[in-house]
């Protein structure tokens, strides 16, 4: 246990050693205060048309409306930010030729794999918990379901998870950051359409196999306040997935080096 | 407290080291050299954990580096040909690291980072990034890393390579007093520093070791005869034909002659038969004059190059004790 936090601890530092995690944590931010003042804006007027015509909501609900955009453009986000985070994980300690003092302390393997993604894990949660202010700024104008906020958190942080774990994965199969980054990219953008694939194959086998794969349907279920074991544990499963192909390519690795 | 036995380590089709077999006593160092690519490298990453070997053994202070690699790895100190610095840590910060990493207890980590920073004359630096050291304190702070959980045995690949002489005094100063706390295997290339720094070293040539024992007898087992260079004015056939029939002589060669009056002669005699003073009154009896007498010797250099080129048929594969 204090393996990996050696691990992790380093990690989340040399983070904040370079410009990388300031530059991603802005941006991030940035990114997220636009996106959500511009639903904000548009919920409002389809509110109010809708108030001027039918004289009240009826079926719509704005608040969920804007919950479900802003969770949904989070993950968009998180889809292009994500491998900038995991991309020097495991291409750096090879460059450098660190891996050669990793793998000669007294540490395992798995210790290693596990105490990187923790790190990087551990930096994904400050950035979450910086967007805190979006529901607090709500709650403060207008009445909102805290259940639907946690679910939704607990969502992007389980599909964060996932994003970091297969980032790692992608981060072990090189010496180059940008390759790494473009591959973890690849596999995030490969969760995403298998989803669509499950849509067009829908009613066979493989499309409702493709559609469990896919991390979208499971992701909105949190965004609605549905807290489901079953989108759980597929979340969790994909990330000991992730982190299980990454250990053996790192151990792998140097019986090659 | 190093053991190794019969290591081989194949990439692809070709053995990097071929069933490498040595031993090293507890507080020895021990220089493992050898020309680039002969499997220095190799040897030591399989020591110290860092890849597995193709088939062999190594144990370490008793326990073996396939079986039990972390208890290996808690009692071992490696310096990599390549110091693994992390360039954006300070010199403070990174030894902290490698500290927990070695899992040094939390309350005697900073007693420890103190100590290799007084030991490695880091104290100066301990405070800047670490990508902003020269070379000479990037070396050091790797040494400081090897040492900083106070290991049994330190495995040092090409300590000073790439530094400038000034920096490499400083290194094998640094590695001298170490010596006795600790048991040192280190490698090099550079014959000097085996000889300075070492009690016992061990050739490497192309995977195998052909050779181990101190510098003093290495260079007395491989001489098989001694030579003598002569230089003689007014010398005469009549005159090296005498010196031929001295007995024991293997052989008198008339090397050249010198505008027809000066002769350089050498003469070669068995191990442990001085015949320098028979050969000296020979000459002069001639009515010669003897301008210069002097025995050949055959440097490690020599050895060394002996060693690491001639016919692999030719190679002495003796050594392991
Ligand atoms: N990762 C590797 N893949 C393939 N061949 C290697 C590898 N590492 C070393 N070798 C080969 O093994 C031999 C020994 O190399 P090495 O141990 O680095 O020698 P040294 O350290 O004595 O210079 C060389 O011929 C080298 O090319
Ligand atoms: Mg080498």
């Amino acid at each position: 246990m204090r393996n990996i936090w050696t691990i992790a601890q380093k990690e989340l530092r040399s983070y904040f050693y370079s410009p990388i995690a300031y530059v991603v944590l802005f941006i991030f931010l940035m990114v997220m205060g636009l996106l959500y003042s511009n639903i904000v804006a548009a919920v409002n007027q389809a509110s109010m048309q809708m108030m001027r015509f039918q004289g009240g909501m009826g079926q719509f609900n704005p608040k969920e409306v804007i919950f479900r955009q802003s969770f949904g453009n989070m993950i968009i986000v998180l889809l292009l930010v994500m491998p900038l985070l995991t991309m020097r994980l495991f291409t750096e300690e090879k460059k450098m030729k660190t891996s050669e003092l990793l793998f000669t302390s007294p540490i395992t393997v798995f210790e290693i794999v596990f105490g990187k993604f923790l790190g990087a894990l551990l930096l994904y949660l400050l950035m979450l918990v910086l967007t805190f202010y979006i529901p607090v700024l709500m709650a403060s104008v207008t009445e909102i379901s805290w259940k639907a906020v946690l679910s939704g958190y607990l969502g992007l942080l389980l599909c964060g998870g996932v994003f970091l774990a297969w980032g790692s994965l992608a981060s072990s199969l090189t010496e180059n950051q940008i390759i790494s980054a473009v591959i973890s990219f690849g596999f995030l953008l490969s969760l995403w359409i298998v989803g669509f694939m499950g849509q067009v194959f829908s009613d066979t086998p493989i499309g409702t196999l493709l559609s469990y794969l896919s991390l979208i349907s499971h992701f909105e279920n949190f965004t609605k306040g549905l807290i489901d074991t079953s989108d759980i544990a597929y979340a969790v499963g994909m990330i000991v997935l992730g982190l299980f192909v990454t250990y053996q390519v790192v151990d792998s690795q140097r019986w090659k080096s | 407290m190093i053991e190794v036995n019969h290591l081989t380590k194949q990439y692809g089709g070709v053995k990097a080291i071929d069933h490498v077999t040595f031993k090293v006593n507890k507080g020895e160092i021990v220089a493992f050299l050898g020309p680039n690519g002969a499997g220095k490298t190799t040897t030591m990453r399989i020591i110290a954990g860092f890849v597995p070997a193709t088939s062999g053994t190594a144990v370490i202070a008793g326990f073996d580096v396939f079986e039990k690699p972390l208890e290996v790895k808690r009692r071992i100190g490696y310096l990599p040909e390549i110091p693994p610095l992390y360039s954006d840590m300070t010199v403070s910060e990174y030894l902290t690291f490698v500290a927990k990493l070695k899992q040094v207890a939390s309350k005697e980590i900073s007693p420890a980072v103190e100590n290799v920073l007084n030991k490695c004359n880091l104290v100066s630096v301990k405070t800047r990034l670490i990508k902003n050291l020269s070379k000479g304190f990037q070396q050091r702070a790797g040494l400081a890393q090897a040492l900083i959980h106070n290991p049994e045995v330190l495995i040092l690949d090409e300590p000073t390579v790439g530094l400038d002489p000034h920096q490499i005094i400083e290194i094998r100063d640094l590695i001298l007093n170490l010596a006795g706390e600790h048991t040192i295997i280190l490698s090099t290339h550079i014959l000097q520093e085996a000889t300075a720094l070492c009690q016992r070293v061990l050739i490497i040539n192309e995977g195998h070791i052909v050779a181990e024992d101190t510098p003093e007898r290495l260079s007395a087992n491989l001489r098989k005869s001694e030579k003598v260079n002569l230089v003689i004015r007014r010398g005469s056939d009549e005159m090296i034909n005498e010196i031929k029939m001295i007995p024991d002589v293997i052989n008198v060669i008339v090397q050249s002659k010198e505008g027809g009056d000066i002769w350089n002669v050498m003469a070669e005699y068995p191990v442990g038969s001085d015949l320098r003073e028979e050969i000296a009154r020979i000459i002069v009896q001639k009515g010669a004059g003897l301008l210069e007498l002097k025995a050949q010797t055959l440097s490690l250099e020599d050895i060394f190059l002996k060693l690491t080129q001639e016919e692999p048929a030719n190679l002495n594969h003796g050594g392991a004790a």
